[in-house]
């Protein structure tokens, strides 16, 4: 039959409808009977010794379930990773605002004044609060030596590779904790039965993380344990581990009181208590020829974990593999860590140690073109990686990228150089200087190395007797459009109209554990996996003789009538196959990082007002390769959304510690951008397929966050004449430098001119 | 959430609610957005920070945009309060609603009721509005999933819907 193509076509949102007209459920519009608010007591030392808890006069505590350690019917931890993060604390905290205690009520207002009448007594313990106290290991707070996880990557003979050098670039680079700051705070429902166990409501990205969360804590075999994902309002990573815990923290205020217990942070809580994306320290030492060529580096890279393991070791992996870019090096030697500090735990954050570790990259690329004497296009051009080259992990690129070609189309859709010709003129005279600068970047889809392999997802496809197709997947959906492209993938596959295809509501009674919704991997692995389950659909009716040739969707409907009657129900299932010729050493850290790459060029314009000090983004010029557009209008709002969110990143958002605690968390004095901030994002694709994808497809999500900052901060490098290697870059930062830069005026800054 | 005291009289309270006369008890210092929520079960307003900078309970109060988890519930005694579900009807959505969903105005949803009520507010106001008046209208609505951008054009796509009425 005739149905027009699906995929590339920008058909509307699934849930769309449900979402504009407010009719979309989310965990707090949910109410059950008899139910239950709970809440959560945390620490307010960041590392003690739990001495005393009293329960204070004022409340009736008859009235309130109370949960602590002691109830805990399983494991006492997060089962994830290393298992290292309790529940709830029992003997010591380790961080500020760790949970220790849980309360529950029907009447939420009773709830807050309880919480307030709770007095925890402790003995404080030497606190550690930056990745530079961790490293002197003065005090240690995790494991022997404070380090969480370490890698080194070594390629070729970096050793030799100084004495011929003809320039020896150093640099050190910042960037600073982000909040995710999804609109819709973390929240959950759970409820418990004896016979059938404990269920969860929640907004989450992973419900099978939760599952095996759930099953340690509670003490529960896997069919006793049932995770329900609600529509999510935003994650962006910050829903990707953390659920386990409040999850965990529900479940166990339902065991005990035998009622379905609700809890539902408020932004204030939310902010001060769960993940950010890790601060790092980036240092760069790297040998240059006299043309500006790359002949090898050192890089280390440092994240800082928080107080437990988590998730650190992955991000950290992430950001190892990225932090040589989209750069041909002959040698390199990368050694990374994750440190441990008395802070909350850091976390998943769309890009994942790839924008850390990227932002000090293409930082240090403008650092190496100034050396040189080189432009910021040139000492790009003459690294840029080719097809054929072998990356940092030695994987060779088997994609035909042409990154020369992509830099000059992004030169092109921004009037680069006229602007920046034009720029230098006018930056001779006034209080506002304009600036444009540039970052080329990559991202690794899908898990990093043999995770694929160990994820060993699996993904079904089901038919009706009436037709419809319904996708099975624990992939969620939290904005980015999972329903709507893997409903259009499983529609192409059969021929069918996409509203003949629904995806069912991520319910791990219900779906297969297509692994977690993360690591930009949703489009290229489960999308392929969703293209085969629905294959799978169309070669089982054939075979059975109710199908054949080229059908309409009204035969196939009566296909499927058929079989169903006579099979009792038409399901196809595909679990994930490893491309046979991937080879990774999880020791040495070498191998094929990643099944694809997306790549791009980001170009920001900026002005900088030495009146205010701020800097106002003018114009951003996203053009990215990402293997096949599936969904238009999905994929430019992917990216117009991560290059304001990591706009933020560069200038705006600054998350303010004392003494491990977040001090700023609320949304009046934690500042993202609003509509009156951001410059028109025009965003770009080239699409040139990639054979492990649905259709060609890559992962998209996280992309956008690497690029922009260094894009902007070399924009201002670009205006000013001044180096700045930390973000977020506040009106503060530029008003202390260029205070500095007047003071000095006499001596001219070895950067100024050469821009 | 507030902390309200424990003891207080509930008061009664009368409203139009998208339309409909509405009378319900309840304490005068509760926030209209728990009221409606939880009261009314008109779910479609979202609470996201609780302190009036994000927007995501924007309803409009007598023709207002308001914070709906500013308004102590008193002071909308007597008011016409219009929340997402007023919007439209069962069959025919508001001209935004549809161009939202057209253009990629609402990815994860949550900030969306409150941006569209926002767009209402503000076409009410300016019925031709240039690109400067929809970011200044959506301004005080934060949306951390689209950058804004096909906010933007779905605005702008719901002016060219009702023109071409």
């Amino acid at each position: 039959m005739s149905v027009p193509h699906i995929i590339g076509a920008s058909v509307p949102r699934k849930e769309g409808r449900d979402k504009v007209t407010g009719a979309a459920r989310y965990v707090d519009d949910m109410v059950l009977p008899g139910m239950l608010h709970g809440a959560t007591v945390r620490s307010s030392v960041p590392r003690g010794k739990i001495k005393n808890i009293s329960f204070g006069p004022g409340v009736d505590w008859n009235e309130f379930v109370v949960v602590t350690a002691k109830d805990i019917p399983g494991k006492n931890c997060i089962a994830l990773i290393l298992d290292d993060q309790p529940c709830l604390a029992s003997e010591t905290v380790n961080h500020a605002e760790e949970p220790i205690l849980l309360l529950a009520h029907a009447d939420r207002h009773k709830l807050r004044n309880a919480v307030e009448a709770v007095t925890i007594e402790y003995e404080s313990l030497p606190s550690v609060h930056t990745m530079e106290e961790s490293e002197r290991q003065s005090t240690i707070i995790w494991g022997d030596d404070n380090i969480l996880k370490r890698y080194l990557v070594e390629k070729g003979d970096i050793d030799a590779v100084w004495k011929e050098a003809a320039h020896i670039v150093e640099g050190e680079y910042f960037t600073g904790a982000q909040e995710q700051l999804y609109i819709e705070n973390n929240g959950v429902i759970a409820a418990f039965d004896p016979g059938s166990g404990v269920t969860v409501w929640g907004s989450l990205q992973c419900p099978y993380y939760v599952h095996k969360a759930l099953m340690a804590l509670c003490g529960l075999p896997e069919d006793k344990v049932r995770v329900v994902q609600m529509e999510t309002g935003g994650a962006f990573g910050g829903k990707e581990e953390y659920p386990s815990m409040i999850a965990g923290h529900a479940a166990l205020l339902a065991i005990k009181s035998s009622k379905p217990v609700k809890i539902i942070y408020d932004r204030t809580e939310d902010m001060v208590a769960t993940t950010k994306r890790h601060p790092s320290r980036t240092r760069h030492r790297t040998a240059v020829s006299k043309d500006g060529k790359i002949l090898g580096g050192e890089i280390e890279f440092t994240i800082d974990g928080g107080a437990y393991a988590t998730l650190s070791s992955v991000v950290l992996s992430r950001g190892t593999i990225h932090a040589g870019g989209p750069y041909y090096w002959p040698s390199v030697r990368i050694r990374t860590k994750a440190v441990a500090t008395n802070t909350p735990p850091h976390g998943a954050f769309r890009g994942f140690g790839a924008p850390q570790s990227l932002f000090a990259l293409e930082r240090h690329m403008d650092r190496i073109a100034q050396v040189v004497g080189i432009s910021p296009i040139e000492v790009r051009q003459r690294n840029f990686l080719k097809t054929g080259q072998t990356t940092t992990t030695e994987q060779t690129i088997q994609e035909q990228i042409d990154l020369h070609r992509l830099l000059d189309r992004a030169l092109e859709l921004s009037d680069y150089h006229a602007k920046k010709t034009r720029f230098a003129e006018e930056n001779k005279n006034g209080l506002r200087k304009k600036g444009i600068g540039i970052a080329a970047f990559l991202h690794g889809a899908g898990f990093t190395g043999s995770g694929e392999r160990y994820l060993n997802s699996l993904v079904g496809v089901e038919a009706g007797v009436d037709g419809v197709v319904r996708v099975l997947v624990s992939s969620a959906e939290f904005g980015q459009g999972t329903n709507t492209i893997l409903c259009q993938i499983a529609a192409e596959a059969l021929g069918l109209p996409y509203e003949n295809v629904a995806i069912a509501q991520p319910d791990t009674t219900v779906v297969p554990n297509s692994g977690p919704t993360v690591a930009s991997r949703t489009a290229m692995i489960v999308g392929k996996l969703v293209q085969s389950a629905a294959t799978g659909i169309k070669l089982t009716l054939a075979k059975a003789g109710v199908l054949a040739g080229d059908y309409t969707a009204e035969q196939f409907r009566a296909a499927c009538r058929e079989y169903i009657a006579k099979h009792g129900e038409l399901k196809s299932y595909v679990r994930y196959e490893s491309p046979g010729d991937v080879f990774w050493d999880d020791e040495k850290y070498r191998g094929e990082a990643y099944a694809a790459f997306a790549w791009a060029i980001y170009i920001a314009e900026v002005t900088v007002d030495l009146t205010t000090y701020s800097v106002t983004v003018d114009d951003f010029v996203a053009l990215q390769e990402i293997g096949k557009v599936l969904n238009p209008v999905l994929a430019e709002g992917q990216i117009t959304g991560g290059v304001a969110q990591a706009i933020g990143f560069a200038l705006y958002e600054n998350v303010v510690w004392q003494h491990g605690r977040m001090l700023n968390n609320q949304m009046t004095n934690y500042i993202m951008p609003t509509s009156v901030d951001l410059p028109p994002i025009r965003v770009f694709f080239e699409e040139h397929g990639n054979v492990h994808g649905a259709h060609g497809a890559k992962g998209i999500g996280e992309l956008p966050m690497d690029g922009p900052a260094p894009a902007i901060v070399n924009a201002v490098e670009d205006a000013l004449g001044l180096r700045f290697d930390s973000i977020p870059l506040l009106p503060e930062d530029l008003y202390e430098a260029l205070r500095d830069e007047s003071v000095d005026q006499a001596v001219p800054s070895p950067v100024r001119g050469m821009a | 959430m507030n902390s309200l005291p424990e003891n207080d009289s509930k008061g009664e309270v009368s409203f139009l609610v998208n339309g409909r006369e509405t009378k319900l008890l309840a304490h005068p210092m509760e926030r209209l957005l728990d009221v409606l929520r939880n009261n009314l079960g008109l779910t479609g307003t979202k609470e996201g920070c609780g302190e009036g900078e994000c927007g995501s309970c924007s309803v409009l109060l007598d023709g207002m945009l308001v914070n709906s988890c500013l308004v102590p519930v008193a002071q909308a005694s007597g008011a016409s309060i219009v929340t997402i579900e007023g919007i439209s009807t069962h069959d025919l959505m508001n001209p935004l609603q549809e161009a939202f969903l057209e253009c990629g105005g609402a990815q994860c949803g949550i900030c969306t009721p409150g941006m569209i009520l926002a767009a209402v507010h503000l076409l009410e106001k300016k019925p031709e509005p240039v690109l400067a008046d929809i970011r200044e209208g959506l301004a005080g609505n934060l949306c951390r999933c689209t950058g804004y951008m096909q906010i933007f054009e779905a605005v702008a796509n719901a002016v060219r819907r009702k023109v071409a009425k």
